[in-house]
Formats: structure tokens, sequence, C-alpha cells
């Protein structure tokens, strides 16, 4: 069953992809999608099952030992020994939930949205093979298993991108992406060395086990587990859009709207977040390594939101409010609230890829129209659309009553500030306020979204506007599934994740103890506890201020010039990096180029010597055969050299 | 039931003996009927050598470290040099790659040559039982033989059939590897008469050098196998002979002749130069350092196909001699690894240029754009060996790249941390590359017009992806063979060096 969750959608992009033209468009969607959701099914069973397991031994059974399948031996080299496996754990069977879910919905709503394009095969095989590649990520038994998911999401993230190829643009994002990932992988990669070299082994059973062992060592004079998790957090960095490598995530939006449902918000960007969560019971003998999480995500959850704010373009709105969402996660996981960071990541994906694929339904009807600024009033156009919207922004916004119900962010948010507060550690307490301060910014760019969208008046093209159309049921269908997880996800899940069931539900994936950070977040002041939902609804408040009557939003924008300036131009990351590394790279390149090869190197060597011997050798005829006669003789020479040193020297 | 044949022998020398057939049966005439009928030859002599190699792979005991298939004739025995083959794990693999990729030039070159087709399909085979011979000698005198011979068809491919500059570049192909070679027959000769025998085997048992020796000796070889690798500063003939050869050439150059320095390092530097290896070793470190970085950062900014991938493939052969001198286990495997992937990937990336080459007779990236469009297979074929020159996971390039860095952070960690930039800056060229040519809008009419691949460049390039994903997948099939042997390197060398 295992293996079939994992690789039903590896032979469904198979089929499709080595079946070509030989299959319709329409028969290459079906059977991606049916294997999907056969895959769905199968992990939906594996959850309860890992559950109803997990719950019936109860929390004094501590660690449960996790379910493995071997497959295969990848390769072994002396001492090195690595299998491919699947690892199933409460982690892997929540993430399995998480990708499988998600992927089948947009897997079904991509029928619809990419409706009359002729490069559905090649789309819906990319689907599927990178909901593959993201299972082997969350199943994998070791590390450099979990780094070939993490390669191949990242491959598979490059070629949706640029799935529009004669879209320049599109090119660029997608080359951003991977090379982005790529210096995040880079610390990855040595982070695996590292846990090699002092463990001996990359399985993490032997990591966990040995984690002991690795106190006392030192790695280059650090620290070793320091050394090791702040490798190993360099790429979730990459991969989750952290501040300082976020700047390929927004531009990923040049990829069809679907793809920044499934990849840029619900899962692979979520990878980090899961590989900190894997890696928690290193994480958790560093306190260095965890307050460089905290303070990294807590940064990037306030960087995101500013920026969140002032964008036009309704994709990038979410895109930015994504990366805030991961700081969250990455600051829970920082105070060591891995199963509040979970929960997040869980709720997150139900009521992000609903946002997304809401704003796809958006873009949609009004062809292909991203700017919000010719949008406006078409709430009465698409009303289920915009319900959904309002229901994903809610969950966002973590809106509820407290005690009586709540939108999933309202419980998975509250976690993970909670936990923050419970810190009482410097790092805590930024993160604390700074996720305060972004969760008013995250109320305010949603309900900014929605109004600006749906509301006021139409600013765009007529034309667009009188054929503005709701979308089909294969989208409509997809979106009410997502609802459904964005409004009742976080009520259900909540004890699981970060109640008292918790230890028996996680049973030992991730690392916790009965003192730890969840349990003094249960006991936060109450204005804690309800000051992210007072937040939350001021932001919302604000919007309409802004937003609701008339816009003010350009008179705002003057007020505040300066700060409006650097949030909506993202901070100036990409003119920086561009200025400091890409420039520099190509003028090096150059440089060594003409400078080094053709003028040092060439020039002292084989062409110093050339034009002396050109002269001579213009003369003979077929000048190529006289050098191989030349090289012959030369050869020649040296055999005789050989022959006759040693006829004279051994005397024979 | 192969262990009475002369299996290697038989290898190495039928290619030749299918050369003399053509050169008697075609005969002098340059008309389409005897070039059909020299490449259909040439096509069928070394897939059967391919196929008759391919006993080596079976017959191999992967259980051994000592050479197998040996056969030994005394050849002079006056001065005790004798006809040696056999190979090992680290040499069998060499033997199967050339054996592979003759079949694949020759039928690469099916349409793109047209003048003196007998006498190009004769060179190849001629250098397919020197190839072939250079991994399989065992007596320093032949290998010295096979190893050099091995450029005079090169020249011939590159002088005859090459481009507009083929005479620059052949020249200085020249120029570079004749010093090489002349320092190595010096040394070669000093460790004859020490060791008093040309016998390698003999040689890596018995040969004591004092430390001081060594360095001279090392540097000599090191001459030579750095040139040939090629490394760093010594590389510059390399870009010149690919851009200039024919895509076969470049298939062959690329795909094996780089592999005879690496080859060359693990047969000789190490086993007979421990010390001096040991002594040498940051010198090795830092030329590989800079040759990531730098042939990394030139291959960005090329204009040229053929050029750009010429650079990465001495950005790539650096991770095989780094790996070499992290002297163990991984570091050794990854190498070879390296070479193994590199020699599939990089003449897969010659013949992909070669495709387009063959339709527009342009390298110039900037000519392309948009073939996504026109050219759907081979736009798919292009991008998985595009991902495997990058390293990607679940392909070759990875398991080379990954064990040369596992093996080397035990060694040396600055090392590891420099060359691991190659994968941030392999993967911007590349895909850049890739971009340029394949994505994009289709402007170019001449795009526009291009055909998809055909069924004979099929054949020659899905074998090749599934070799790429197998490598990549299930490698240990490949890594049980070296085993044995760099198991046994590894351990004399830290014996020679330790005690």
């Amino acid at each position: 069953m295992y293996f079939a969750i994992v690789f039903l959608p590896l032979f469904g992009a198979l089929i499709t992809g080595l079946g070509g033209k030989r299959l319709s468009m329409r028969a290459a969607q079906v059977i991606t999608s049916s294997f999907l959701v056969a895959a769905a099914i199968l992990a939906t069973y594996a959850f309860i099952g890992v559950v109803q397991h997990n719950m019936a031994a109860g929390e004094g059974h501590g660690a449960i030992e996790p379910i493995k399948v071997q497959l295969l031996t990848w390769f072994s080299s002396g001492d090195f020994k690595l299998d491919w496996a699947l690892r199933i754990d409460t982690l892997s069977a929540v993430m399995f939930i998480v990708v499988t879910y998600v992927s089948s919905v947009v897997h079904i709503y991509s029928i619809g949205y990419m409706e009359g394009d002729q490069g559905v095969r090649r789309f819906h095989t990319y689907l599927s093979l990178f909901t593959f590649a993201m299972l082997m990520l969350v199943s994998s038994d070791n590390l450099v298993q979990l780094f070939f998911g993490w390669e191949g999401v990242g491959v598979c993230s490059y070629l949706l991108i640029g799935y529009y190829y004669h879209k320049d643009s599109a090119n660029q994002a997608a080359m951003k992406a991977f090379i982005v990932n790529r210096v995040g992988d880079f610390g990855f990669a040595l982070g695996i060395f590292a846990t090699f070299l002092l463990v001996g082994s990359v399985d993490f059973d032997v990591i966990f086990h040995g984690a002991e062992g690795l106190k006392e060592q030192s790695l280059m004079g650090f620290d070793a587990v320091t050394v090791i998790c702040l490798l190993l957090f360099i790429g979730a960095m990459g991969k989750s859009a952290q501040l300082g490598l976020h700047t390929w995530l927004p531009d990923a939006m040049e990829g069809p709207t679907p793809v920044s449902a499934l990849i840029h918000a619900a899962t692979m960007v979520t990878a980090g977040v899961f590989l900190v969560c894997r890696m928690s019971p290193l994480f958790e003998m560093s306190p260095f390594a965890s307050d460089v999480v905290t303070y990294v995500g807590a940064a990037t959850a306030l960087f995101a939101a500013t920026v969140g704010m002032t964008q036009f373009d309704i994709k990038r709105v979410i895109a930015y409010s994504t990366c805030s969402q991961l700081g969250y996660m990455f600051f829970a996981a920082g105070v060591g609230a891995y199963g509040g960071a979970m929960f997040h990541l869980m709720t997150h994906a139900f009521f992000k890829a609903l946002l997304f694929l809401g704003a796809g339904s958006v873009i949609h009807a009004l062809h292909h129209e991203q700017d919000m600024r010719k949008m406006g009033g078409i709430w009465r156009k698409i009303p289920i659309t915009y319900t959904y919207m309002v229901i994903g922004s809610l969950a966002l916004a973590g809106v509820g009553i407290p005690g009586v119900f709540g939108f999933a962010g309202f419980y998975s948010k509250d976690a993970i500030l909670e936990s923050a507060y419970a810190a009482h550690s410097l790092a805590g307490n930024t993160a604390f306020w700074f996720g305060i301060i972004a969760a008013f910014m995250t109320a305010f760019y949603s309900w900014r979204l929605l109004l600006l969208t749906f509301h006021g008046t139409y600013r765009g093209d007529k034309h667009t506007f009188d054929h503005a159309h709701e979308s089909p049921a294969v989208m409509i269908v997809p979106l009410a599934l997502l609802a459904l997880g964005a409004i009742f996800a976080g009520l259900y899940a909540y004890e699981w994740f970060f109640g008292h069931d918790r230890f028996a539900f996680f049973a030992g994936a991730i690392a916790q103890d009965h003192h730890d950070i969840v349990d003094k977040a249960h006991h936060v002041p109450e204005w804690v506890k309800l000051a992210p939902l007072v937040v939350g609804l001021a932001g919302i408040a604000t919007a309409y201020l802004v937003y609701g009557f008339g816009n003010l939003g350009p008179m705002l924008s003057k007020m505040f010039m300066p700060l409006d300036v650097l949030f909506r131009n993202k901070w100036f990351f990409d003119e920086i990096y561009d200025a400091i590394f890409v420039r520099p790279a190509l003028a090096i390149g150059r440089f060594f180029w003409q400078v080094g090869d053709i003028k040092i190197i060439d020039g002292l060597g084989p062409n110093g010597i050339a034009g002396r011997i050109a002269a001579g050798a213009r003369q003979i005829a077929r000048l190529q055969t006289g050098y191989i006669y030349h090289y012959a003789f030369a050869m020649l020479i040296g055999v005789v050299v050989f022959a006759t040193y040693y006829l004279l020297v051994v005397g024979l | 039931m192969f262990d009475t044949w002369p299996l290697l022998s038989l290898i190495t020398f039928l290619p030749l003996l299918g050369a003399v057939l053509i050169l008697v049966l075609v005969g002098g005439k340059d008309d389409e009927g005897s070039a059909t009928t020299a490449r259909i030859l040439a096509l069928w002599i070394s897939g059967f050598t391919f196929v008759i190699s391919l006993a080596l792979w079976i017959g191999f005991d992967r259980g051994t470290a000592d050479y197998q298939f040996v056969e030994k004739v005394a050849w002079i025995p006056a001065l005790d040099i004798s006809y040696h083959m056999g190979v090992d794990g680290i040499s069998v693999l060499f033997v199967l790659l050339s054996t592979l990729l003759t079949p694949a030039a020759i039928l690469a070159s099916w349409d793109a040559i047209k003048t003196r087709v007998r006498d190009y399909m004769v060179a190849f085979l001629v250098l397919e039982t020197l190839m072939v011979g250079t991994f399989s000698a065992l007596d320093l005198f032949l290998f010295y033989i096979f190893f050099e011979a091995v450029l005079i068809p090169m020249f011939l491919i590159i002088g005859i059939w090459g481009g507009e500059n083929r005479v620059y570049a052949s020249y200085k192909f020249f120029l570079y590897t004749l010093l090489g070679s002349i320092l190595m027959l010096v040394a070669m000769l000093v460790v004859y008469r020490v060791g008093g025998t040309s016998d390698i085997p003999t040689l890596h048992q018995n040969l004591e050098l004092a430390a001081n020796v060594q360095i001279w000796l090392w540097l000599a070889f090191f001459a030579s196998f750095a040139v040939k690798i090629p490394m760093w500063p010594v590389h510059t003939w390399l870009p010149d002979a690919h851009v200039q050869a024919p895509t076969a050439g470049s298939v062959i150059l690329a795909g094996v002749l780089l592999k005879m320095g690496g080859y060359g390092f693990l047969r000789f530097s190490l086993p007979l130069f421990p010390d001096a290896s040991l002594a040498l070793s940051p010198l090795v470190f830092g030329l590989s350092i800079v040759a990531v970085v730098y042939a990394s950062l030139v291959a960005l900014v090329q204009k040229d196909m053929k050029k750009l991938i010429a650079y990465s493939s001495v950005g790539h052969m650096a991770f095989v001699t780094a790996g070499i001198w992290a002297f163990n286990h991984q570091g050794i495997d990854g190498a070879i690894f390296q070479m193994l992937s590199h020699g599939i990937v990089s003449a897969a990336l010659f013949l992909c240029v070669g495709v387009v080459y063959d339709r527009l007779h342009t390298r110039e990236i900037a000519a392309y754009g948009g073939v996504a469009e026109t050219m759907p297979h081979y736009a798919i074929a292009f991008m998985i060996f595009m991902l495997a020159s990058v390293g990607l996971p679940g392909t070759s390039g990875f398991i080379g790249e990954f064990l040369v860095l596992v093996g080397l952070f035990q060694t040396s960690i600055f090392t590891t941390a420099c060359l691991a930039t190659g994968l941030i800056l392999g993967a911007t060229y590349m895909l850049w590359l890739y971009r340029q040519v394949i994505f994009g809008a289709l402007t170019s009419d001449n795009v526009k017009a291009l055909l998809d691949l055909e069924l004979r460049e099929k054949i020659i390039l899905y074998p090749l992806i599934v070799l790429v994903f197998w490598m990549g997948i299930y490698p240990k099939p490949i890594l049980d063979i070296t085993s044995a042997s760099v198991a046994n390197l590894v351990q004399t060398f830290q014996a020679a060096v330790g005690g």
C-alpha cells in the first residue's frame, strides 16, 4: 500500500509521458488524475492506520517504530551503504495526506483551468511526476533519498514554472528558482557530508540514535550538531523561500496557477519545514541553530508581509503571503513547537491552495488578467469563487470565536504565536512580536485583495467584464473540497498536533516531551491567546477603511513614501543580488576567458610558440598531416631512445 | 567458458582487423556506394566488438582485486618487455565505455561525414583498438604505445574532418600532448630502470622509491595525465579541439580520451608514487578548485554550444582529480563513477549538439531558441542529459559527484566546500544553455523548419538515456565491480604512506 501511494503518481506520469500523442489529451488528464485520486484514497487508509495504531498504543509507549518498506539497494561504496526505502510514521503519513489531497484536487482543477491549452499532456505529466518526487521526499528513510525527492521536486518546479516556455519571463523565473534553490542545496549537501563523516551513516534511525554521541564532537572548531543543523537549514531556507533565498518564489508565479497552488503554496515550499521537523532530534540539541531558525523565520514572516501589502499582482500577493506563513512555521519549529509547525503546514496547505485556485478561477474568468488594479466589483459575476476566496481569507487571517469555532488558521497560527511567547527567550519574543505585526498585515493584505478584486467598481477592460463567467464544475468542486479543509482542519486536528493527544499522535516522529514549549504554550496569559485574533480583526477593519469606501491606497502610499517604495520594490533584493552576484560572475567569466585563457595561457603557451613555427609550417601544403608526421616521428624517436638507452645501459 | 579465450586481445584487435578489412574491401573510390559499404562494415564491426566486450561484464569476478582475463606473452624477452594484458575493477569499465561509444560515434557520423568516408571509419576503428589497448595494457611499454598512438587517429579526425579552424586546433592538441608525453616517457625510463621491469603489476608490488625521486617522477607523469584529463591551466586545447572536431570526434574525445588521464592517475601516480601523491595533494586540490570555479564561470559566457560543454568538462573532470586525491574508497569510487557518467553524459550532450548542427550547420547558441516547439523528443532527451550533467539525483551524474564529495569531505572540508560551488555554477550554465537553445519564442525561420529526431538519432540517444537513469537509480552493479580493486588500491596506498 505504501509503495502504491508513492509510486502510483510516477506510473501515471510514465504512462502519459511515454504514451505521448498516442493518448488523447483528455485520456492523459484522466489517467494521471485517477492515479492520484487512488493514491489519495490509499493515503487516507495509511493515515488512519498509523493514527489508530499510535492512539491504541497510547502515549505511554513513547516512540513507536516507524513502518519500513525496503525497495532496492541504491549504492554502496566502502562503508557507505544506502537503500531506497520508505519510512512511514506520523510525519510522513500527515504529509501523504496533504500532498495527495492537494495534488488530486489540483489535477482535477487543472482539467478545467488548462482547457484549450495544447500542452496539457505535458502539464499533467509534470504534475504527477512532481507528486511522486514530493512523496519520495516525505517518506524517505535517509537524508540522501530525501535529497533525491528534494531535487526532484525542484526540477518539476523548474519545468512547471517554465511551462509557458515561449515566454522569456517564465524561463527566467524557472531558471532563477532552480539556481537559488541550488544555493540552498549547496548547504544541504554539505550537511549530508558532515552527517556521514560524524555519524557514519545517513539513515535517520542511525542519526537519531547516534545523536547523543555527537554532543561533544566538533567540526572545524564548531559544535558538530550546530554545524550540521545550520547547513541543513540553509537547504531548508532555499526550498521554503526564507529571507535571503526567497527571491525565486514570487517570480515562480509565472507558472500556471494550479502549479502555484500545489507546488508554491501547499507542498514543495513546505519541504524545508518538514526537513527541520524530521531532523528535530538534532535541532533540539543545538539551541544556537534553533535560534537562527527562529530569527530567520520571524524576519521572513514580517518581511514578506510588508511586501505583500503593496503588490498589485493577485498571485504575487498570495505568493508573499506564502513566504510569510512559511516564516511562521519556521519560528514555531525554532522555538521547539514542531507539532505547531506541522499543524500550520497542514492547515496552510488547504487554505492557501484554496486561495490560489480561487485566484486562478478569477484569472480564468477575466481572460488571464492578474493585475488587481484592473479588477473590482466582480463578485456578482463569480459569486461562488468569491465565497471560497472569503473562506480562504478567513482561514488565513485566523478568524474565529474562541472556544466555539475557528477557521483553520485560527488554531494553527495561535498555536505558533503562543509557543513563541512561551519560549520566553529573546528569539521567542522577537518571533512573537514580529508574528503579531505580521498577523495584522496578513489580515490587511487578505482583505485588500478581496476588496480590490471583488468589490468597488470594475476598472478593467469592459469586454472582459462582460464576458466574465463563473468557472465550470470541474474547477469549483475542487475549491469546495479545499474549503472544507480550510474550515474544519484546524478544529479537528488541534488535539492531535498541539493538544493533549500529541504524544500518542506523533509517537516519536518529532522531538517533544512533557515539559516542552507546547506544554508552556497552553499556559500563556489570556491576552496572548487573544492577541492574534484581535490584530487580525484590526487588519480586516483597516483594509475596509482604506479600500472599502473608495480607495485610500494611493494616498497612504504618498504618506509613507519611503516605506512604500521599499515594500513595493521588495526591499530591492533582486537588484542587489544582480549587482553583487550575477553581473560580477559574468564579468569574471568573461575576464577568465578572454584574458586568462586566450591572452595568458594560450599567449604564453601554444600561440607564443605557434607564432614562431607558423611561418615555416605554412609552406607545407597539407598542414594537418604535416603535424601528424611530426607527431608520429616524435613518438618513433621516443621508442628509439627507449630501446637505445637500454641496449646501451643494460648492455645487450 | 571464456577462460580459455584471449578475450581482451580479441576486443582490442577486432576493430583493427575490421579496419584492415574495410581498407581491402572498399578500395580507394570516394563514391556513395563504397561510402555506404564502409559505414555498414564499421558499424557491424564495432557493434560486434561491443557485444563481445559484454563478456567482460558477465565474466568479471567481483570478489577479487586481481587482474582478470590476463594474457601474457614474452614480447622482447631481452628487455623483459612482454605483451601483458589484463583488467581489474578500475579499468574494465573503461574498456566497456570505449566499446559502447564507438558504435554510437560511427552511427552519429552516418550522414554528417560525406568525404573520405572509408578513411574516416578506419580511423575510428583504429582509435577503438588503441583505446581498449590503453585500458588493458599491463606493461609500461605497451601502455605507452597505445596511450600515445591514440592521438594519431584523433589528429586525423580533427585535422581532416574538422571545422574551419581545424589546423590551429589540432596543432594546439599536438603541442600540449607532446610536452606531456615526452616528460612521461623519460619518467617511464627511470621507473623501468629502477624497477628492473616494465611489468605494471610487478612494479606496483616491488617498486620502492625515495620520496624526492618520487616527486620528480610524479610530476612527469602528472604533466601527461593533467593535459589529458585536462586540468587547469593546461586545458585550453580542449575547447578548441571540441569545437573543431566533428561530432563523433567530440564524443570519443569527451567520452573516452579524457578518462585516460584519470585512469593514468589511478594506475600509475597513486600506486607507484604514493608519498609524492600525498605530499603534492595540496597542488592537486588547488588546481581542482581553480578548475571548477574558473571553467564554470568561463562556461557561463560562451556563445558556442560545444565550447560551453567543453568548459563544463574541465569543471567535471576537476571533481575526478579531487576525488582521486581524497585517497579513500568513496572518493575514488566517485572519481571512477564520475568518469563513466561524464563519458556517457558529455558524449550524449555532444551528440545532441550534433543533431541540431547537422540540420542548421551552426553551433552558435544565439542562432537557436524555441526548438522545443519543433523538436519535442529532442528537447526531452537534451533535458535529461542536461539534468544528468548538473548532477540531479536519480541520474548517473549525481552518484559520481556525491561520492567524490562524500569522500573528499573526510579529507579536506575546505576543498569540498569550494568544489560544491560547482553544483550551483554548473546548474547555471547548463540551464542557461538549455533555455537559450530549447526554450524561448520560436522566431528564426531556420528553427521553424527543424525536423524532430529521426530513427537513427533515437537509436543512439535513447539507450544512453536508459543508461543515465540506470546508473543513477541502481548503480550498485557498477560499484560492485570497482569495489575490490578500489579497496585494494586504497589499502595499499594507505599502507605505503603510513608505513
